[in-house]
């Protein structure tokens, strides 16, 4: 089968592989229908999480249709179509039992700090991703979901990450009616965290960043307030200002570890590898919110340490939430979002490319080019 | 374009989450201590058998239920790992070797490819041609930076190598 295929930094290519075999009875086999590249697929292509092998194929957003299914999976059956949370969860450990399906304690030997992810790295578990034809999906009673018949493949494929860490950051930001939200990001998970942070009855929605063009499509699409912090020589004393000389009510990292905006973190982090990514947004972000606010934390960063004003966090008394999204335990509710009109996924998409093309897909998208703001990759099977 | 002030109440779905209550909120809303849970060890029924090698956090005691098997440490790059999991993920003498293993693995890969008859293709695994499409004065122009200092870096280490020679030979001959 045709796979993506991770060579070191910043190199990638389609190449043939096995086809995945079940390996546990309640493993499946999904073909893959549409795969997207997601922001922290950068992390892993710039080579800033420890333990990517080269040959690992990346991927985490994915949906499909089950061709093969383990002895004992019993909630799909082969032809159904599914949408592939992108974190793997038994469904029965301590965590999973708490809604906790992003830190499931039974699919990740090599690290405990964190739940397994399709296609990220050993330290994520070392499972192949959806960059490919046919992906092997472990636990498949629990985390696929059958896309339901009147829902788009685009839409679907885009609740599998983007929607449920969107509306997870600003779900942990604890938004009261009225409140200002800041986001810092304007990626498709900050696009989606400022939409979303309406639904929890946001009063003023502002989001921050450096490209001009996501800037402008923030404002269509998410109806939020926009800055280029290129334009201003400080965001701190920016925000400051515009919210009364008090800071937001929440804050939003939906950045995470390839933050531009201080060349310290810049070198630091990102240069030079000696901290677990440039940690700029989150250092905005505590800065900026008000005391007693919330700062919510979905922009990733690497298992080290970070350089962030963690003094203020103490002297201004905020709460800091953080988490990978736990894509199960929202589906439900974002589903119906989708299908009632409220929610729009697929009007994030500016990119389709033919998994053959993954290594422009990549480059394009890490370095915004084209006005680049999310791309489907389309496996040759797609349309079988 | 400029931003506008509007009345959020207009866009659709203003409010519908809205919860006084998510106060405390995710992940802590639904929390269960371990004390408060008789199960909290429990585990699936089915264990993937481990016929591979599995690299284990030695913060866990057992390999989880399911886990990915698509590439085993093996080379050089594979000793490195195996050294580094044998400290915790609280060391950095976990994490920085396995920075390292990461780049050693760079070179076995070409080297593979290589055994294998292959030529890496640098340019399109890199995805060049859509830079040169979209992005070509920033392209040529950093390409050309990197050209420079790459010469002025063999420049200067070729000078300095020659010097060191030059230095050594005038030691050698005033020792006698």
């Amino acid at each position: 089968m045709l796979a993506m295929d991770y060579r070191g930094p910043k190199r990638v290519r389609a190449v043939q592989k096995p086809m995945p075999e079940i390996k546990h009875p309640q493993d499946a086999i999904v073909r893959v229908l549409r795969t997207c590249i997601c922001g922290s697929d950068l992390h892993l292509y710039n080579g800033n999480v420890p333990d990517t092998r080269v040959g690992s194929t990346f991927g985490h957003e994915f949906v499909g249709e089950v061709v093969e299914v383990g002895s004992e999976v019993t909630k799909v059956k082969t032809g159904d179509r599914v949408l592939v949370p992108f974190n793997i969860a038994c469904g029965e450990c301590h965590f999973c039992r708490q809604g906790m399906f992003g830190n499931c304690h039974e699919s990740n030997t090599e690290a405990t700090a964190v739940g397994a992810i399709f296609g990220y790295s050993h330290t994520a578990g070392g499972f192949d991703g959806g960059q490919a034809e046919y992906a092997r999906v472990p636990y498949a009673n629990v985390g696929p979901t059958i896309i339901p018949a009147d829902m788009d493949l685009d839409d679907a494929v885009l609740l599998t990450d983007v929607v449920p860490t969107g509306y997870q950051a600003a779900e942990m930001a604890g938004i009261q009616k009225g409140d200002t939200v800041v986001v810092f990001g304007a990626g498709p998970i900050g696009i989606m965290a400022a939409r979303c942070a309406w639904l929890f009855g946001a009063g003023r929605v502002i989001i921050i960043d450096q490209e001009d063009y996501r800037l402008e499509f923030a404002r269509n699409y998410s109806y939020c307030e926009a800055y280029n912090f290129k334009e201003m020589n400080d965001p701190v004393v920016f925000i400051k200002k515009i919210t009364d000389w008090i800071g937001a009510d929440c804050v939003i990292d939906a950045v995470g570890a390839e933050a531009a905006g201080n060349t310290m973190q810049t070198i630091t982090g990102r240069k030079l590898l000696l901290q677990a990514g440039s940690a700029t947004a989150l250092h905005w972000a505590i800065n900026s919110v008000k005391k007693g606010g919330v700062v919510s934390i979905v922009g990733v960063y690497g298992p080290t340490d970070n350089l962030v004003p963690i003094g203020n966090v103490l002297n201004k008394g905020l709460t800091i939430r953080a988490n990978q999204s736990s894509v199960k335990r929202l589906l439900p509710r974002l589903i119906d979002h989708v299908q009632n009109g409220v929610l729009n996924p697929k009007g994030l998409i500016t990119h389709r490319l033919p998994l053959e093309e993954v290594a422009d897909g990549y480059r394009m998208f890490s370095a915004k080019l084209d006005n680049c703001i999310k791309t489907v990759l389309l496996p040759p099977t797609a349309n079988q | 374009m400029e931003n506008t002030t509007i009345d959020p109440t207009q866009i659709k779905g203003w409010g519908i989450d809205a919860d006084p209550k998510n106060d405390p909120t995710y992940p802590m809303r639904d929390r269960m201590n371990v004390g408060e849970d008789p199960d909290n060890k429990h585990r699936p029924d089915s264990l993937q058998p481990v016929d591979t090698e599995v690299l284990r956090s030695i913060e866990r005691p057992n390999v989880s239920a399911v886990f990915g098997t698509p590439a085993p440490p093996r080379g050089v790059s594979g000793l490195i790992r195996r050294a580094a999991f044998k400290y915790s993920e609280n060391r950095y003498r976990h994490w920085l070797p396995l920075v390292l293993a990461d780049r050693v693995s760079v070179v076995e890969g070409i080297v593979d490819d290589l055994a294998h008859g292959k030529v890496p293709n640098i340019w399109a695994e890199k995805g060049y041609d859509v830079e040169w499409k979209y992005n070509r004065t920033a392209f040529i122009t950093k390409m050309a930076v990197i050209g420079l200092a790459t010469a002025g870096v063999v420049a200067l280490l070729s000078s300095g190598g020659k010097k060191k020679k030059k230095h050594v030979k005038k030691d050698y001959l005033s020792r006698f």
